[in-house]
């Protein structure tokens, strides 16, 4: 079975195995050239290793960009007591949908990954952190982490090198902040879900108050690759800040929606209306949101010359995120848009910090009664200070995310919500 | 400046436009406070962890980009800070609005109004008006067990009543549930914190009028309160505590702060125990026998009766209480020394089991459950009776020399009590079947009238202070004591309780030095050298 499709404009490198069950064995796996890298990694010294994804200039993909290389230089070279790696593979920005596709056809992938960060930062055992939604996912996940310890991939002197690193396979209950990386650790340690006051940092003091690294799973994906070829061979796609591969998560009015992977920097237009296929008859383009919901909206205006890299997104008053594409067409309500995310917010909320508990309710309600036709045009003010309070005065950004969509909507489709405000006043009304 | 091996000892920070010098791992809000400088917060208390959840304390750090959370934010040396910016007044301002979005403004009838400090926050730094025009979230009220009623509405989320009990009590009986919006205190069990001895915590430490007590619910309103610093009597901790008094009526009990003692916090079983101190029974006026009857007397003719007939010799013994004050207990001793020395007898009931408080070793419910036992002894009275403070007494059945009462109610002794006494003086704050035979009773106030001291089960000598008034002309016992002194020519009669402490640290070395003054508010150790200032 081939994967839904595919374009010829895609490099496909961590999405190459998609679509193939046989890439779910060790066997598959192997065959496509798989643990080879972890053999090399293995053979190098840490720091060796670390330079090597240092020099791919490799980012975070969970939607930060933190350069990888450095993260994992920022772990204590003097090794007091365990290190943690911790993967990210709760993947529950609404628009993502890519570390699921990365568990469910390449889980050895991840696998190796992990094993060699874990290698680097001197880690003795790996929690790959999966959302609680992703059942068929985290099965496929569990039995290859099986199926590597068997083969003893995983577990005790790996490969002979004297090497012992253990991987948990760790579902987590449904919720959203679980990725925030210092929420996900209380997770993994039995607490409640709710994010850590940094600092500390986690390099410091992280899961069981132990130095750890968090990556996302793309991220850790990428590293086998990175290890095979070098990491120049990683920079021949991508720009100088943003070099490599990236998979895009396309959803919304496109005619073909989905995972594709293209060198950073691809142009936002050529995305849309090549790689996707443009919109329906008659339709064109109103707002992208670049870079999943947390990211502010961008008009179809911003999208003009927009290249699809962690600057360039900037550049336009946005970010990439987990670039999580999601498209809209003329024929969007904005403001129910909005009110549905930042409904998402609300109810995703750990409930820690008064801003975010309160604010994102609050917001919710307000854009619920506008949609409603019973807004007023003060509501906006009050949407904008809101959303400013919001912003910056919480423990995690989950309180900056609701309110950015909601401010970056209102500055750029005022337009959407005063027709909704003027079709609730009376006729007559001033 | 050559390099120093030794770590830094003090930091210098700028709060405000004023220097201040803390000591390093001070947090800007400790830093804050130390220079009365008092920045609004919930979530953060200095007996807990500090989460940094309120986001009330927000101040702004020069060279910060975000406005920092002044509780867990430690001070480094030449940071400036700012807690009245305008960025960081418009971000309180902010908060406090987004904690009135769902709070129900209920304060007419809530018991917390008036002490509450979204009530102050909001007076203080509030908008005029609140902007939310949305319908309020609902969790109406829950009976969390023991002496707690939580009101969901009015709760801000600041999680104090769980890390206590998880942190301090160390027993998980609350819990958040549900995220965002939604999450609410609750309980794992039906029981809740029933029976957990140190619940009654989480009410105090409620910022707000979540969890209020049911043993105070709609008694009275927080501002018609009188506050009395004093100790509490029900064992030999002392914890400091206030006592919070309307109409003359103790209202109920809080724990005062006190690190070396107490910390912030008291046991449910001394808090409880109040009652007694309300009782209207009460002896009000001297009484003195004329023939078969004791009958009221002034104290003048009551006195002068009484010490023409102490003057004849005969022998004397005494029981005293160990709830006495450490002022009354030294002159009652100093009386019995006077007339020529004689055991002095106590009772104090005694618990099975400590009831510690593991997140505060210092502190527990300790077996001994009087306050003042430990003066008792270094005074050299005799502890008898049994676990309950009964007993002990049979040998004064048929005694005929002179015997003095002082405060033990003499609940286990019938109305035969001291019939064969020459001379049986009763001092006590309620009336006592046991006194009837007594030829001289004379009222005492109980601890929470009158000035005095208690010395706790570590030797700390307390001061407590009068909260009530005395009932009629009951007067504190070292006053009519020390009038004996002073007419058998052994001492001066004290006109304050200042002088009958310093009167008792003649006879007692362990309090050598000491002074109502350089005990204060915190209470001294025993035998500890003092400092003293010249003049």
């Amino acid at each position: 079975m081939a994967y839904p499709y595919t374009h010829e404009k895609e490099v496909r490198v961590l999405s190459r195995g998609w679509g193939d069950p046989r890439t779910r064995t060790v066997e598959g796996w192997k065959a496509m050239g798989g643990y080879t890298a972890l053999e090399k990694a293995l053979g190098m010294s840490r720091q060796e290793v670390i330079e090597e994804v240092k020099v791919s200039g490799l980012r975070g993909r969970g939607g930060a960009g933190f350069p990888t290389g450095i993260k994992w230089s920022f772990m204590p070279g003097e090794k007091k007591g365990p290190h943690y790696l911790c993967c990210n593979a709760d993947e529950s920005e609404p628009g993502t949908f890519k570390d699921r596709e990365l568990l469910r056809w390449t889980p050895h992938q991840l696998i190796e990954g992990c094993l060699i960060g874990a290698y680097a930062i001197q880690a003795e055992h790996v929690f790959i952190y999966c959302r609680g939604e992703f059942f068929e996912a985290t099965q496929v996940l569990a039995r290859a982490v099986e199926e590597a310890y068997e083969a003893g991939y995983i577990g005790k002197n790996i490969l002979g090198s004297g090497q012992d690193i253990d991987i948990t396979v760790f579902a987590g209950a449904g919720a959203y902040i679980c990725g925030e990386e210092t929420a996900l650790m209380n997770s993994i340690e039995g607490r409640r879900g709710l994010p850590r006051v940094k600092p500390p940092f986690p390099a410091a003091v992280g899961l069981f108050g132990k130095p750890t690294t968090i990556n996302n799973v793309e991220t850790l994906s990428s590293i086998p690759h990175i290890l095979n070829n070098g990491g120049s061979w990683y920079r021949q796609w991508g720009t100088e800040k943003s070099p490599g591969t990236k998979l895009f998560c396309v959803s919304g009015h496109v005619r073909r929606p989905g995972n594709y992977e293209l060198p950073l920097g691809f142009p936002l237009e050529e995305l849309i209306y090549d790689v996707c296929g443009g919109f329906r008859e008659g339709r064109s383009l109103k707002a992208v949101i670049p870079g999943g919901s947390s990211v502010p909206i961008m008009s179809a205006a911003d999208c003009e010359g927009c290249t699809l890299d962690y600057e360039g997104v900037v550049e336009k008053g946005s970010m990439l995120g987990c670039a999580s594409v999601i498209i809209m067409d003329d024929s969007t309500n904005i403001v129910k848009q909005v009110r549905r995310m930042v409904d998402f917010y609300a109810h995703e909320s750990c409930g820690q910090c008064t801003p975010c508990r309160e604010g994102t309710q609050w917001l919710a309600r307000i854009l619920l009664r506008i949609e409603k036709g019973r807004g007023t045009a003060e509501d906006l003010d009050t949407l904008l200070e809101l959303g400013d309070q919001m912003t910056g005065t919480t423990i995690c950004v989950l309180s900056d995310s609701a309110a950015a969509p909601v401010a970056s909507s209102i500055q750029k489709f005022k337009d959407d919500y005063l027709a909704l405000i003027r079709r609730g006043e009376k006729v007559g009304a001033a | 400046m050559p390099e120093s091996t030794h770590p830094q000892e003090t930091v210098t920070l700028t709060i405000d436009g004023r220097e201040v010098i803390v000591p390093p791992g001070t947090t800007i809000l400790q830093a804050a406070e130390s220079m009365g400088n008092r920045i609004p917060h919930y979530c953060y208390h200095p007996g807990l962890s500090a989460p940094a959840q309120c986001r009330l304390c927000l101040v702004e750090v020069e060279g910060a980009p975000k406005l920092q959370p002044s509780c867990v934010t430690q001070v480094r040396d030449g940071q400036v800070v700012h807690t009245t910016s305008a960025k960081a007044t418009a971000m309180r301002q902010g908060v406090l609005e987004f904690y009135l979005a769902n709070h129900p403004l209920d304060c007419p009838i809530c018991d917390q109004s008036g002490e509450c400090k979204l009530q102050d926050y909001v007076h203080a730094e509030g908008r005029k008006h609140g902007r939310s025009r949305e319908p309020k979230r609902v969790f109406g009220r829950d009976d969390f067990g023991g002496d707690v009623l939580f009101y969901g509405d009015r709760c801000v989320m600041c999680t104090r009543c769980v890390r206590f009990m998880n942190e301090v009590a160390q027993d998980p009986r609350l819990t958040v549930v549900e995220r965002g919006n939604r999450s609410v205190i609750d309980t794992f069990f039906e029981d809740g914190v029933e029976g957990s001895p140190y619940a009654g915590n989480i009410v105090d430490i409620c910022p707000v009028g979540a969890l209020v007590s049911k043993d105070f619910l709609h008694k009275a309103r927080a501002w018609d309160l009188d506050h009395t610093p004093s100790v509490c009597p029900n064992c030999s901790q002392g914890c400091n505590i206030d006592l919070h008094v309307r109409d003359n009526r103790v209202q109920r009990l809080k724990p005062r702060a006190n690190p070396e003692v107490n910390g912030h916090w008291m046991c449910d079983y001394g808090r409880h125990r109040y009652e007694w101190i309300n009782r209207d029974d009460r002896l009000r006026r001297p009484l003195y026998r004329e023939g078969g009857d004791t009958v009221p007397g002034e104290w003048g003719t009551v006195l002068s009766e009484l010490l023409e007939r102490l003057e004849e010799t005969r022998p004397i013994r005494a029981v005293a209480s160990p709830f006495a004050s450490t002022e009354e207990l030294a002159t009652l001793r100093r009386v019995v020394d006077a007339l020529g020395g004689g055991e002095i007898l106590f009772r104090s009931p005694e618990a099975d089991d400590e009831i510690p408080l593991p997140g505060f070793p210092q502190l527990a419910r300790r077996r001994d459950l009087s306050p003042n036992r430990r003066a008792a002894e270094l005074l050299g009275m005799k502890r008898v009776g049994d676990a309950e403070g009964r007993g002990g007494l049979e040998s004064l059945a048929d005694y005929t020399g002179t015997l003095i009462v002082l405060g033990d109610a003499l609940a286990d002794m019938d109305e035969g009590f001291g019939s064969h006494a020459a001379l049986y003086l009763y001092l006590g704050s309620h009336p006592s079947p046991a006194a009837a035979k007594a030829d001289v009773v004379l009222p005492i106030p109980t601890f929470a009238e009158q000035e005095g001291t208690f010395i706790n089960v570590e030797e700390r000598v307390q001061r407590f202070w009068p909260g009530l008034l005395p009932p009629e002309q009951a007067r504190p016992a070292w006053m009519p004591l020390g009038a004996i002194l002073a007419r058998l020519g052994a001492g001066e009669l004290p006109a304050t309780a200042a002088e009958a402490f310093l009167a008792a640290t003649e006879l007692m070395p362990e309090l050598m030095g000491l002074r109502y003054e350089t005990i204060g508010t915190r209470g001294a150790i025993l035998n500890e050298p003092v400092l003293v200032t010249a003049p």
